[in-house]
């Protein structure tokens, strides 16, 4: 029999907001243990909670972002169980009435189309602390910094059929929330995680198969390892006449295996209610007008932008639209007058090759986009040679912010000779002194111009225009 | 000056020099020693302190200062977290809990210069009509020691009846101010939902929860709640509003009265008592001094007791998951686990009172009954509060019993639960509707003090504290004491 996977996965996106969801405590990640936790946090007897409307203001802009629907009045639920790092005994999150509603993503998965993914609902919610099991034997240590920590989580529609389609998905959130600022994208340090639903179907069926749940992943590579593994599993207990258990999962990197947490029957009733501490969320419609006049140009429309537009090539416009720091960059250095294509071959080239060397992110170059520009300027004007370009690059690399172009191209010596009156003078000298080859370019033997092209190289360390050299040649057969 | 003095009266003392905060301060704590062994009205009586606050203040008033309220003694409800003093809302839970911070009440009555001489007796965790519900002890009523003093602040209201202190603090969820006062015969408001911050003040059910001040009278009770009141940006439910007649108050005291009020008198509250004798005087009363009265119907008030007592438990459940011995509190010795940890501590920690509440709001909460129970009870909540509007588009303010009857015995009522539950019969529909009460001693019965309440529409403090200043001002139902003969 042939099965299709059917995968739908929540986001959680860490919000990058200074202080946390309900308390002033600082969300700054590093910080030793309980340094960050107030009286809030701690859920001390008598405190209350203040909403950060930074956080509300982060979710309504990924609802824009994704032309989803936001709830003009939403409200803030209680989500009710007991354990170690969460000090109020709930988690307060938004249960019946989400911040922001249904909405679309644009995937491209490797190797495969592009299609739209929908997003069923996002809603606030404060995170929970971190126990640490491992620290002290027989104990365990807790620590609350991340409490309260403001979360925006993401629920997709099951629209996924397979986990380079889900890893897809994850990496298009990424993409985005980076985009529009709201999450620092950090996954090593928990920026985003991720639980996944996974079931599988027999192909052409289509009421979906019992689900399970992978909880808690948190790198790109992971998602699809475990739902690889785990649709595989559940395929294999099917076809073995067997039945999926409706049950939450762990997935284990280093044995690349999901494993049973916790069945259905033992979860927990977490006996939902509005919070009575908290005003019902209402947002106003000039708060998402203003918000919405302040989004950046989305991944999507600069693609199209940059291939239409601008006659990029799709991976390359892919690829600089793709990261907000790459797509401002390259948009810079259009501001400041350089060609697209120059400038899209300058940065996935050169570039690209000296932030990998140095091991620099694009934020942290020592060359702006504004130098950039100057510099391919100076290759239309014919003032460098594709050659001399890039001994200037160099150049510009190590002088960093203080690198001027003219000026290190008067330094460096690096301008084209490209004045006619000189170059025809050494060219005639060349002829008079190779009188023989001369005679053989003129019998029609064309290699003979390289010769000639070359010595004018050599006479000028590089510096002649090759053009203009080509053409004086031809000029005196 | 005497242990009956009222806040103004100390006030006037304090400006006239006639006596320093810290001696005021001294007798107070004096007073305390002597009487609170029979009545158990505080917890922890904080000497030191009170003096160090009295000395500055006496030295803020030697520098000019003339603020009415500056180095007047007062006690505090031990619901209010403060900083460095212990604060156990009466339970054992609690019982070793030192406060890290100030509730906003505690900071405004201190940058208000009040001296806080204590901390008061109450029902664990605001739960109960008796104030046998405390781990520290039941609190005696003052007017006859075998009864109780009401709940849940009867420490708060036993404290100010029997001349411990003139003003306390309280809360109310359900009644908590207004049926002790009357069983005390005292003075006690219970503010509109939202005028006070609740920050620091430690949740039983955060929708209804609300402190006011419980004092020998009217104009006390202006004095304290004009200091107790006003926006808090640490309080999410808090009222954006700081209406200018709090100020006036606290400089010139209540404005009188300048026209007759039609007082609605809601058929309701009166069907169902023997002994309403106490009322009839003082609706006598009350037309002698020009008011109109007329009846009303507040039809949904059988709902009242059974909706409080689902949407109070819900709430309560969840704000009492806290205490779960792992961060401070209660702990239990030697957990096994986890999950003996929260079992044993929480077991050990509560009372009876209030794990029948966290059960019962637990329940209410459950997948299968939310719809049926704390659904429902917020619609019947709903239609409470139209009745309230309703009668509001034809009077003033309402008036009604506080209390179906007086003081009880110590024990009466600890095994009859629903009885205990009927105390709250004619307070927890204004809690329900979010409105301001207050309560006044206005007769006697069996030789105990009887209260009647009046109710206000939102925000309208002022318009009760005005009635019943005029109230007091021509009867003097307020100044009996335990011990005078009824």
């Amino acid at each position: 029999m042939n099965w299709e996977a059917v995968i739908g996965l929540e986001i959680h996106v860490q919000l990058a907001t200074k202080s946390k969801i309900f308390s002033g405590a600082s969300t700054a990640y590093g910080a030793s243990p309980n340094a960050q936790a107030c009286n809030i946090d701690l859920g001390l007897p008598g405190v209350l909670p203040v909403l950060n409307e930074k956080a509300v203001e982060m979710a309504v802009r990924f609802g824009l972002a994704i032309g989803a629907q936001i709830n003009r009045y939403s409200i803030f639920d209680r989500k009710n169980y007991f354990y170690a790092d969460l000090p109020k005994g709930y988690q307060i999150s938004q249960f019946e009435t989400p911040v922001v509603g249904e909405g679309t993503i644009t995937i491209t998965p490797e190797n495969g189309k592009p299609r739209r993914v929908g997003i069923t609902r996002a809603h606030l919610e404060e995170d929970a602390g971190k126990s640490v099991h491992d620290l002290y034997p027989g104990m365990t240590a807790v620590d609350l910094n991340r409490t309260g920590t403001p979360l925006l989580e993401i629920v997709s529609e099951p629209d996924m059929r397979t986990a380079q389609e889900a890893s897809a998905y994850f990496r298009q959130i990424h993409t985005l929330v980076r985009y529009i600022g709201i999450c620092d994208g950090n996954l090593a340090e928990g920026s985003m995680r991720c639980d996944a639903n996974v079931s599988v179907r027999p192909t052409g069926q289509s009421e979906f198969g019992e689900r399970t749940e992978i909880k808690n992943i948190n790198s790109f590579r992971f998602v699809e390892q475990a739902i690889e593994y785990e649709v595989a599993r559940q395929i294999d207990v099917l076809e073995s006449g067997g039945r999926i258990e409706r049950e939450t999962r762990l997935y284990d990197p280093d044995k690349d295996e999901t494993r049973s947490m916790r069945s259905k029957e033992l979860s927990n009733d977490y006996r939902y209610f509005p919070d009575p501490d908290l005003l019902p969320l209402s947002i106003s419609e000039e708060l998402i007008e203003r918000i919405r006049s302040d989004l950046p140009e989305l991944p999507d429309a600069r693609q199209e932008r940059y291939t239409s537009t601008l006659g990029l090539t799709d991976s390359d416009a892919t690829a600089i639209s793709n990261d907000i720091d790459r797509a401002n960059y390259f948009d810079a250095c259009l501001a400041a007058g350089a060609d697209p294509k120059q400038s899209a071959n300058w940065m996935m080239g050169e570039l690209s090759a000296y932030l990998n060397k140095h091991d620099v992110t694009l934020s942290e170059t020592p060359i702006a986009p504004e130098l950039l520009a100057q510099l391919i300027a100076r290759i239309d004007d014919d003032t460098l040679s594709s050659k001399t370009a890039k001994t200037l690059f160099d150049a510009l690399w190590t002088a960093g912010a203080s690198g001027n172009v003219d000026a290190l191209i008067e330094s460096l010596n690096l301008a084209q000779l490209s004045d006619d009156g000189a170059l025809t003078q050494i060219i005639d000298d060349l002829i008079a002194a190779n009188p023989k080859q001369f005679d053989e370019l003129r019998g029609g033997k064309d290699k003979m111009l390289g010769f000639f092209v070359g010595q004018v190289m050599k006479a000028t360390q590089g510096k002649a225009n090759p053009q203009q050299v080509n053409q004086i040649i031809r000029d005196k057969l | 000056m005497n242990e009956f003095s009222s806040l103004r009266e100390m006030s006037a003392g304090l400006d006239r020099g006639d006596f320093s905060s810290v001696e005021l301060t001294q007798a107070h704590l004096d007073r305390i020693q002597q009487a609170n062994a029979a009545l158990n009205c505080f917890i922890t009586i904080n000497a030191d302190s009170a003096l160090a606050a009295a000395a500055q203040a006496d030295d803020q008033r030697a520098r000019g200062s003339k603020s009415p309220t500056l180095g007047l003694p007062f006690a505090h409800k031990d619901i209010f977290c403060t900083q460095g003093v212990l604060t156990t809302a009466g339970s054992k839970m609690l019982s070793n809990f030192v406060a890290p911070y100030d509730a906003t009440v505690v900071s405004n009555m201190a940058a208000a210069g009040m001296v806080s001489v204590g901390k008061t007796n109450m029902d664990e965790f605001a739960m109960g009509s008796s104030n046998e519900n405390s781990f520290f002890g039941p609190v005696s009523n003052p007017w006859d020691h075998e009864r109780v003093p009401g709940g849940s602040s009867g420490g708060s209201a036993a404290a100010v009846a029997a001349g411990l202190v003139a003003g306390a603090t309280g809360t109310d969820t359900g009644g908590s101010i207004r049926q002790p006062a009357a069983l005390c015969g005292i003075t006690g408001l219970k503010p509109t939902y939202g005028r006070v911050s609740r920050y620091g003040m430690i949740a039983f059910a955060s929708s209804l929860d609300q402190a006011g001040p419980m004092t020998r009278d009217a104009e006390d009770a202006a004095l304290m709640f004009s200091v107790m009141a006003g926006f808090d940006p640490k309080d999410s439910t808090s009222a954006e509003r700081r209406d200018a007649w709090l100020d006036a108050t606290i400089a010139n005291g209540i404005a009188a009265l300048d026209r007759p009020l039609t007082i609605g008198l809601p058929s309701e509250y009166f069907s169902d008592n023997s002994n309403l004798s106490y009322i009839d005087i003082a609706k006598t009363e009350l037309q002698r001094l020009g008011h109109k009265l007329v009846e009303v119907s507040l039809p949904h008030t059988q709902a009242a007791v059974p909706v409080y007592y689902v949407l109070a438990s819900a709430e309560a459940s969840t704000n009492l998951s806290r205490y779960d011995g792992v961060r401070f509190g209660h702990r239990c010795n030697d957990p096994q686990s986890l999950q003996d940890l929260y079992e044993r501590s929480r077991e050990e920690g509560f009372g009876e009172e209030v794990k029948r509440r966290i059960l019962t709001g637990t329940y209410t909460l459950s997948v299968g009954y939310f719809d049926a129970y704390y659904l429902k009870a917020q619609k019947i909540r709903r239609l409470i509060s139209e009745d309230f509007q309703q009668a509001f588009t034809k009077v003033d303010v309402l008036l009604a019993p506080t209390s179906p009857t007086p003081a009880f015995k110590k024990n009466q009522l600890t095994d009859d639960h629903v009885a205990m539950y009927q105390q709250d019969l004619y307070t927890v529909p204004t809690s329900l509707a979010g409105l301001p009460a207050i309560s006044l001693p206005c007769g006697f019965c069996d030789g105990l003090p009887m209260g009647m309440q009046l109710i206000a529409p939102a925000f309208g403090e002022e318009l009760l504290l005005q009635l019943a200043a005029q109230y007091q001002g021509q009867t003097d139902w307020h100044l009996r004491r335990p011990g005078d003969s009824a």
